[in-house]
């Protein structure tokens, strides 16, 4: 299905993706399912605080170099944006000039929700514009802003013409979406429709890696075939993302992350998306440079890199997987990130007794089975006996954990890693995930993953003393998930 | 400037789940939007020096998760279930139902539906708290006030002598609250009074709250915060109120304050001041064995001061460092935007401590605004010491000035029982201090960097 620049608003991904939020079976059975696209979203009747849309739709444009963000809401949806600090640690990271964010909330307050808040936007617009001059304005919208009817497209198309730069509606309402994922979807819309430009000239060794925040490993992995790396969209600056579409091909870190901006680029200007599971792990790494190898002419030199590179790894990974041998492993991350966790712990001689993935997108942006990661891993590695996916819940997740007891966990979410620290696994957190990219990232993750078997002692010693606020009731039920009103504490 | 804000130093009215998640034992369920509950973790607890989810914080905050259904159709049945089901998989004593944007707009009584609750016995109060309707100070007040409403209720009270409720920081929004309580219960006990003191660690939970109504007096520690309780206070249960708008630190303020409550609770002089005695004997002991450093590194110790706060922590902190440890003041900006009412009260306060203090005054909302005028006041490399967030963290670098947080967010910092009131607060703010001189790499015990 092709994806439709038209509209102001992004399609949902439970829309447009046929994405859930709930499931319990195996792999296997949840990658057959998928191909009907035969799952919905259970709605139940209990349920702990998600995340939303305005968070991952922030995460992506309040660190493009040059950028303004005016998010039109309360200043709640505001409260989180970034410090000055961080941001130095990971323009550091990356490699270049340090930069801050530029974030100014337009504070709808209780009689604009009566009389509208335009004016005020307006207003922190033209602030925005004066503040920072900046090169872009992403206006983000809200719950609040959505609910009361602000007319916030017509408003940035006017201001557009007025300031002479892009000024950009990214419409990423908590409401609209239960897959917060479509944050990101949101603001890739907003710089597809509002930002990228047509291709003056194709460069045919760049290539766009569309990533978070992460340090600069690509380029040593793409330089041995002579590429370049285009980093998108975080740390970039307006004039490189408005080019995006001058690359070679487009490749990402994650699917969930970046398959809609891939198919969307490949649409409107035939930048090729790179058909292949993201790198991480060793034989997805191999299809992934070599997919690459032929959207840019590099064939000739990339079955040399591979082999080199398999050579130059295997003393480590044996190293690696000899001090991890026998772990039990629970992976916690996603959607499509936690298959690339879960190929990796495979090639690290990791027994994975369990997956649980945050949703799930029954298919890809563009359908493509090339796409298809939770499909590469079932077909490579067959199946995963418990697989689940859940939207955080630690009230489920800690019954699963308690149930399967594995020997260390691995989570790919903010405030999530809590869930094992105090069930006393150790827990990594998989934060830049760039670092994990490659061959030399499954080793890195290996290393970092004994380390956190090390802390053993400490973590021990939380998980002695805490307190779990969940009944005994509950704790004992057989089921994982509560379906309906019973017990009455 | 038009109300926009820049720099965010709170977060908003739902922020006030973190209020309820202070007390022992309570349960926030917010009917809001998806990321709501979540992202007042991140900005009030996470932000604020890496506080945790404790007992059923952070994650595991029941939550409506409002959808697009929700708001055409109402999400009341969608709540009632949630609440049910909180009630049997959580244990809590209290279970505050928080309502957001989406609710809000769309009219959702959560008021009603927690009323049937409680008219069943169930510990259910709700709150209409939507982000929109004002701030993290304002969300707290306003919670304290309808748990007391709601869960206390119309009781007669059974008036103990000595017994107190104290209404003091704004916990998680003032990142020092665990400590700053502990401290403020210890030393009213060491008077002879009984303390409930109602959040944390030292707080017995619902059985306190439950305790309101019979206490002698209400204490306000707090320019403005908590006065809107101690007024509800005085008209469901008559009970009087001492308002004391200094939050005290170091040992004069301290002195003072413990004689202001003494006097009006009717403590007896001679015991008061055998505690002041002891405690200002303790504090000077201390400072005093630093004063071999201080002479020697006279030229060293930065002497002007700039506060970023909310009006409690700055009106505080600025009051002993300018008079016991000399610092000259240079800007008093307050970050809590007051009520129009309040205002005057916070000014009034300001103008007793000295005149340097009300010209110093400022109030803003937009941090950016902040930046700007502490760029015009900062003086010269190493010369000032900044009580702020981690937004000021770029200033401090550039003009070498040492920053000791105050005000969130706090993002680079760990924040466990850290406390700036009392006694013990005010070294433990020398210490953050001159220690914060090593830290800068401008001295060692070989040379002092100078300015040429």
């Amino acid at each position: 299905m092709a994806i439709n620049l038209a509209t102001a608003d992004v399609e949902p991904r439970e829309r447009r993706l046929k994405a859930v939020l709930t499931y319990q079976g195996s792999a296997n059975d949840l990658n057959e399912r998928s191909k009907t696209q035969s799952l919905k979203t259970t709605t139940r009747p209990f349920q702990q605080c998600s995340d939303c849309s305005e968070m991952c739709a922030s995460t992506l444009s309040e660190c493009i170099r040059g950028a303004a963000i005016v998010t039109h809401s309360p200043i709640g949806c505001a409260a989180t944006s970034a410090g000055d600090g961080p941001l130095d640690v990971v323009t550091k990271a990356r490699g270049v000039e340090s930069q801050r964010t530029q974030v100014i909330c337009s504070n709808i307050e209780e009689r604009d929700t009566i009389y509208g808040a335009l004016e005020k936007l307006r207003g922190a617009i033209e602030e925005a514009y004066r503040r920072f001059s900046p090169s872009v304005i992403f206006v983000q919208s809200s719950c609040a802003a959505a609910i009361i009817g602000d007319d916030i497209e017509s408003l940035t198309d006017e201001m557009t013409e007025e300031l002479g730069i892009p000024v950009a509606a990214v419409f990423c309402e908590g409401f609209k979406s239960r897959i917060w994922t479509t944050g990101f979807d949101a603001v890739f819309h907003a710089i597809l429709r509002k930002v990228v430009k047509p291709p003056r000239q194709r460069q045919g060794d760049l290539v766009n890696i569309f990533n978070f925040l992460g340090g600069d490993t690509f380029t040593p992995l793409l330089g041995k075939m002579g590429l370049r790396v285009n980093y998108l969209v975080p740390l970039a600056d307006v004039d490189t993302i408005s080019h995006m579409s001058e690359a070679a091909c487009s490749a990402h870190i994650c699917e969930t992350l970046a398959g809609y901006i891939a198919t969307g680029l490949e649409q409107q200007y035939g930048v090729p998306e790179v058909k292949a599971a993201a790198p991480f792990g060793i034989r997805w790494t191999d299809e992934w440079l070599r997919e690459i190898a032929r959207h840019t002419g590099r064939e000739d030199v990339v079955e040399d890199v591979i082999a080199t590179e398999h050579a130059r790894i295997e003393p480590e990974l044996e190293r690696v997987k000899k001090k991890l041998k026998g772990t039990r492993v629970y992976i916690f991350a996603g959607d499509s990130y936690a298959h690339s966790l879960t190929n990796m712990a495979l090639d690290l001689g990791l027994e994975p007794v369990g997956v649980t993935t945050l949703h799930h997108d029954q298919r890809t942006d563009g359908d493509l089975d090339s796409l298809n990661t939770l499909g590469h891993l079932v077909a490579a590695r067959g199946d995963i006996e418990n697989f689940t996916v859940c939207n955080r819940q630690p009230y489920q997740m800690v019954k699963t954990l308690r149930r399967l007891k594995p020997d260390l966990l691995i989570v790919r979410h903010m405030h999530m890693t809590i869930l094992g620290t105090k069930l006393g696994i150790p827990t990594v957190l998989e934060g830049d995930v760039n670092v994990s990219a490659g061959y030399d990232g499954v080793i890195k993750l290996g290393d970092r993953l004994y380390q956190a078997l090390q802390t053993k002692r400490l973590i021990q010693n939380i998980a002695d003393h805490v307190e779990w606020p969940y009944s005994d009731w509950w704790l004992e039920e057989e089921d994982d998930v509560y379906r309906k009103e019973g017990h009455r504490a | 400037m038009n109300g926009l804000i820049g720099q965010p130093r709170y977060s908003c009215t739902l922020a006030a789940q973190q209020t309820v998640l202070a007390i022992p034992k309570g349960i926030p369920i917010t009917h809001a939007g998806p990321g709501c509950s979540s992202k007042v973790f991140g900005f009030a607890a996470y932000g604020a020096g890496f506080q945790g989810e404790g007992y059923a914080g952070g994650g595991n905050v029941p939550s409506t998760n409002t959808t697009e259904q929700d708001v055409v159709f109402g999400g009341e049945r969608k709540l009632r279930d949630l609440v049910t089901s909180s009630m049997q998989i959580l244990n809590g004593d209290l279970f505050v139902i928080l309502s957001g944007c989406t609710s809000g707009i769309i009219g959702d009584d959560v008021k009603r539906i927690a009323g049937e609750f409680a008219a069943e016995g169930f510990p259910v109060v709700g709150i209409e708290s939507p982000g929109f309707s004002g701030n993290s100070y304002h969300g707290h007040e306003l919670v304290v006030d309808e748990i007391i409403r709601q869960y206390v209720g119309p009781v007669e009270p059974k008036v103990r002598p000595r017994v107190v409720n104290v209404f003091s920081v704004v916990p998680y929004q003032d990142a020092y609250w665990r400590a700053d309580l502990e401290e403020i219960k210890r030393l009213l006990e060491a008077i002879g009074l009984e303390v409930n003191i109602l959040f944390g660690y030292g707080s017995g939970g619902v059985s306190e709250w439950r305790d309101i109504p019979n206490a002698a007096f209400n204490l306000v520690l707090s320019p403005w915060v908590g006065l809107g309780v101690a007024e509800t206070l005085q008209e469901l249960y008559g009970t009087p109120y001492l308002h004391c708008p200094i939050f005290p630190v170091g040992a004069q303020a301290t002195s003072r304050f413990l004689r202001e409550v003494a006097q009006f609770a009717g403590i007896p002089h001679a015991e008061v001041e055998a505690v002041v005695a002891k405690e200002e004997k303790r504090f000077y002991d201390y400072f005093i064995s630093l004063a071999n450093f201080i002479s020697d590194m006279q030229n060293s110790i930065p002497h002007e001061l700039l506060v970023v706060a909310d009006s409690l922590y700055a009106l505080g902190t600025s009051d002993f460092l300018v008079k016991e440890l000399g610092l000259t003041l240079e800007g008093l900006h307050i970050i809590d935007n007051p009520p129009k009412n309040r205002i005057p009260v916070i000014e009034q306060a300001a103008r007793g401590l000295g005149g340097e203090f009300s010209e110093a005054l400022e109030f803003h909302i937009d941090g950016w605004e902040i930046q700007r005028h502490m760029e015009e006041k900062v003086g010269k490399p190493g010369q000032t010491v900044i009580l702020g967030s981690t937004w000021e963290s770029d200033l401090a670098k550039r003009t070498d000035s040492i920053l000791v947080h105050l005000s969130l967010p706090i993002n680079d910092d760990i924040v466990v029982n850290r406390s700036f009131f009392g006694y013990n607060g005010g070294l433990r703010l020398i210490e953050e201090i001159y220690a914060g001189i090593f830290r800068k790499g401008r001295i060692s015990t070989l040379t002092q960097v100078q300015e040429a």
